[in-house]
């Protein structure tokens, strides 16, 4: 039973990819018959492939409807803002030339794998800093932050409001 | 008509930064730098595929541009695990 | 519309050579890695927005087909590029680079 709920979760999402891929393929923009045909069949394929990995270590969450829409709100809001900060910033740096790097190390008490990938990818493209390795037993980033001025900080020093939006989305 | 010429002038633009991080891929000291110049210039080279797609309107290029993202992927995570050496 | 068109163009190309600008300047593999990264990320997101753009002007099936292979490949270069840089920093670390003129490096302190 378990089984074949992985495998209709991936082939739904893999017949998703290729519905997005394979548009205006047909008239109005819809898509030609024999696409929908070729896609079903891959998608099948590919699931009956991946499935029992893709689901392994439980991440069911991401299927849910309530953190999709967290998740476009975090994307369209707070996400970009830091990232234009962040892209001056290195400008800034780029042109003078002032850095004070160093490896921090924080813990922000995520748990899941999701969570920690959702953080990780959100510090690489925000100001001044770059995860470098995460322990997987206890959850401790390391994180190379350009410019230090606390060498033992807490989530909020290093990455503003992110830990909490990694919360509210990915756990 | 005009629009096309900006995309081709953008795509140029894109091209000679490649050349650039050609640089650091050259004299980088150590290997990991010769890594990250890689994946730069993969980055680099989906952008003037997409911006060279819509120059001359060729919608084939932009798929190609997909595959190699994605590919690109995979090669510096190769890369990657190469270099940390130890057990895989 | 082609006000905004240039507009993205020229700032997603301005930031695209700030990136290779930083990968040139900076010191060390680690701050190498943060000019490379962001910079390239952003900028490459405004250039595959201006063909998003022009393709949703254009309209018709060629034009639709254009804007959606564009946003679908700056969303793979929003997943892949981050993913990819930490690999190369983990890596970097693991076999040895010492961050340049590094203030504390809590990781060489763990092992």
């Amino acid at each position: 039973m378990r089984r074949v709920a992985q495998w209709t979760a991936t082939a739904v999402l893999a017949f998703a990819v290729y519905l997005v891929l394979a548009t205006f393929t047909g008239p109005w923009g819809l898509w030609a018959p024999d696409e929908l045909l070729a896609g079903l069949v891959i998608a099948l394929v590919v699931a009956l492939a991946t499935g029992m990995f893709v689901w392994a270590r439980g991440d069911w969450r991401v299927l849910q409807p309530k953190r999709w829409l967290l998740f476009l709100v975090y994307i369209l809001g707070p996400f970009p803002l830091a990232m234009a900060k962040a892209n001056l910033d290195v400008a800034w740096r780029v042109i003078t030339g002032k850095i004070r790097p160093g490896i921090v190390k924080f813990n922000p008490n995520l748990k899941t794998d999701l969570g920690r990938t959702f953080l990780a990818n959100s510090i690489t493209l925000t100001p001044g800093t770059l995860t470098v390795d995460v322990d997987e037993g206890t959850g401790d980033f390391y994180v190379h932050w350009i410019n230090v001025t606390n060498e033992s900080p807490t989530p909020e020093d290093v990455c503003g409001p992110f830990p909490s939006w990694a919360r509210r989305v990915a756990e | 008509m005009i629009v096309e010429l900006g995309f081709g002038a953008a795509a140029v633009a894109l091209l000679a930064f490649a050349l650039v991080c050609t640089i650091r891929l050259a004299v980088g000291p150590t290997a990991a730098d010769r890594a990250v110049a890689l994946d730069t210039i993969n980055t680099l080279v989906v952008a003037t595929m997409v911006v060279v797609g819509a120059a001359f309107r060729l919608v084939v290029l932009m798929d190609v541009a997909l595959v190699y993202a994605l590919l690109s992927y995979v090669g510096t995570l190769y890369i990657a695990r190469y270099l940390e050496g130890g057990s895989w | 519309m082609n006000a905004l068109i240039y507009a993205l163009l020229a700032v997603g190309t301005v930031f695209n050579g700030l990136g290779a600008l930083a990968l040139i300047r900076f010191p060390d593999v680690y701050t190498r890695i943060h000019g490379a990264t962001k910079c390239t990320t952003f900028g490459s997101i405004f250039s595959l927005l201006g063909v998003a753009v022009y393709g949703i002007w254009q309209g018709g099936g060629m034009g639709g087909t254009m804007a959606v292979r564009a946003f679908l490949a700056l969303i793979f270069l929003l997943l892949t590029n981050p993913t990819g840089s930490h690999a190369l920093a983990r890596a970097a670390h693991r076999s040895g680079i010492k961050p340049f003129r590094a203030v504390v490096d809590r990781l060489e302190e763990k092992k």
